[in-house]
């Protein structure tokens, strides 16, 4: 079946189909055993690991000429790492993409999850550097792997509880660890805390590649999805005094951005298309009122 | 009638086919203080490993009885024995990095079995392992430490604390005053006595320290090559010694 698009010398969307199909069945096993990391054989891919091999290889095996693609790198659309993969897929798969969430049917991700909410039949892909939560107090992968069988979590409340002992109060403010599905404790990649609770019965389906590591996990869609936290110190996301310069939004992550060398700050946000969709419609911050 | 806490059952165990441990049978009771002394190399070390669970044997069974029913140890699932290990036995080992996480602090090594059992509060966690320091002589300021920057003896009660955290009814102990200077060793084994006799634990206590045994100890067993060569209590086994092993053993304690 020759599925190139016209004038490509590549297969469609660059992997080939056993390679695909190889990646679709740990994207299925994944799906079922919602939060266990899959293992797959990772391919070499044309960039570097630590730039997404993960969930561009995932991104591929999901793929069809239907889709609408959207990449996102910090929740900018335009940042290079974003341009170059959306370039990359505009290049061998064919397909369309877009900067706007609610036409995409795929969107990669680093960083970010959208602030316009999900809908049913969008796929989450995200890049996933370190898909292990328990690595950093256990160095042993064996033995990770037999604390998730065995469902032995004390160990990420040790960190959680160092955290609170050192800091006062839960400081991990990024890859902030989740419960899957009351079973697997998981990674949810470098997103911001403030994220975490749009893992939750989110209605897409979330799909995690990392590529040098070598695991798939997904979120299946209505799953549900906890932050870890103790009963005197419940789970909080960030919250920011200021509003987004640009669109004025009080409830979106902002970037903190220094515009001069006198201590000039302002306060974006940083999913650029919740931004520009927002200042189009009308209501605007501080720097154009 | 009660029932021995732990049945040991005709263990045998080999490394390469060099046997180490050769039909091993005993029985601990609930509340003793079960001393098990030898010369290095003489599979003591490897006995309390398979009997707290962490080594497999050849053959030979480990029956437990701590919780009320009959249990294999050997023949549990995976999931069952770590559960059992981390909440109805301690094992406190020579050396306090392999007992201890250095890198996260003295109330994050207390509360980790509590975690791991279900706590979720950190207020409580946190008065628990104020609460365990204080019994085990280590001030409460150095609650935020991490063992990585406390002293050897700090180390092992520390060790010993986290261990007894979650009341286990049986506690392995391999060598704990190994390595520490005579007074720390001294004070070590007098808080251990405190703590063992107001908390009614049964020790298995491996050492190669006669004196230690003695004191602490209730019931003596020696080893040799593998075998258990001489068992008793402990007075009667070290002051009238019946194997040519224990004998030379005996006879090579300094007397002042």
């Amino acid at each position: 079946m020759n599925r190139r698009p016209e004038g490509n010398l590549y297969n469609f969307a660059y992997l080939d189909e056993n390679t695909k199909r190889m990646i679709r069945r740990a994207i299925l096993k994944a799906v079922a055993v919602p939060g266990h990391q899959t293992p797959f054989s990772s391919r070499e891919m044309p960039m570097p690991y630590g730039w997404g091999t993960g969930g561009i290889q995932v991104t591929a095996a999901v793929i069809g000429p239907d889709d609408t693609l959207k990449v996102i790198d910090q929740g900018s659309d335009d940042t290079t790492n974003a341009v170059s993969i959306r370039g990359f897929f505009a290049k061998t798969a064919g397909v369309a993409v877009s900067a706007r969430t609610e036409e995409a049917s795929i969107i990669q991700t680093r960083h970010r999850i959208p602030e316009t909410p999900l809908r049913e039949g969008q796929i989450m892909v995200y890049q996933v550097p370190l898909p292990e939560p328990l690595r950093q107090l256990e160095p042993r992968e064996t033995e990770t792997r037999t604390l998730h069988g065995l469902n032995e979590y004390g160990l990420m409340h040790v960190k959680l509880y160092e955290d609170i002992a050192k800091h006062g109060q839960i400081a991990a403010s990024y890859d902030y660890p989740v419960m899957v599905n009351d079973r697997y404790i998981m990674s949810p990649s470098p997103i911001p805390r403030f994220d975490n609770p749009k893992l939750d019965h989110s209605p897409a389906l979330q799909l995690f590649g990392a590529g040098r590591e070598k695991r798939i996990y997904a979120i299946p869609p209505y799953t549900k999805v906890k932050s870890l936290d103790f009963e005197d110190y419940p789970f909080t996301v960030q919250s920011w005094n200021e509003r987004c310069a640009i669109c004025g939004a009080e409830n979106s992550y902002l970037d903190e951005l220094v515009i001069d060398d006198q201590g000039g700050r302002l306060f974006v946000c940083s999913d650029s298309d919740f931004c520009r969709k927002r200042a189009e419609a009308g209501p605007k911050g501080a720097s154009r009122a | 009638m009660q029932k021995p806490l732990l049945s040991v059952k005709n263990i045998y165990k080999e490394f390469n086919r060099r046997p180490v441990c050769r039909e091993i049978s005993f029985d601990v009771w609930p509340g003793e203080i079960l001393g098990l002394v030898g010369e290095s190399g003489s599979g003591k070390s490897t006995l309390l490993n398979i009997i707290s669970g962490c080594l497999k044997p050849e053959s030979g069974q480990v029956i437990y009885r701590g919780d009320g029913c009959e249990r294999d140890m050997h023949a549990l699932t995976e999931g069952r024995r770590r559960l059992l290990q981390r909440t109805e036995l301690g094992f406190v080992r020579q050396n306090a990095s392999e007992g201890l996480r250095l890198n996260v602090s003295a109330g994050a090594n207390i509360g980790e079995r509590l975690m791991a059992g279900g706590a979720r509060n950190f207020a409580k966690l946190r008065r628990e392992a104020e609460n365990w320091l204080d019994k085990v002589e280590i001030d409460k300021s150095r609650l935020d430490d991490k063992p990585l920057i406390y002293s050897g003896g700090m180390r092992q009660r520390l060790q010993i604390a986290r261990n007894l955290v979650t009341s286990p009814k049986l506690v392995f102990m391999d060598e704990p005053t190994g390595g520490l200077d005579v007074s720390v060793q001294a004070r070590l084994l007098d808080l251990l006595r405190g703590l063992v006799a107001g908390l009614g634990l049964a020790v298995v206590l491996v050492t190669h320290d006669l004196a230690a045994a003695r004191l602490l100890s209730e019931r003596l067993m020696v080893m040799q090559a593998g075998r258990i060569v001489e068992s008793g209590l402990t007075d009667q086994v070290l002051d009238d010694p019946q194997h040519s092993y224990t004998q030379l053993l005996v006879a090579s304690i300094p007397q002042f």
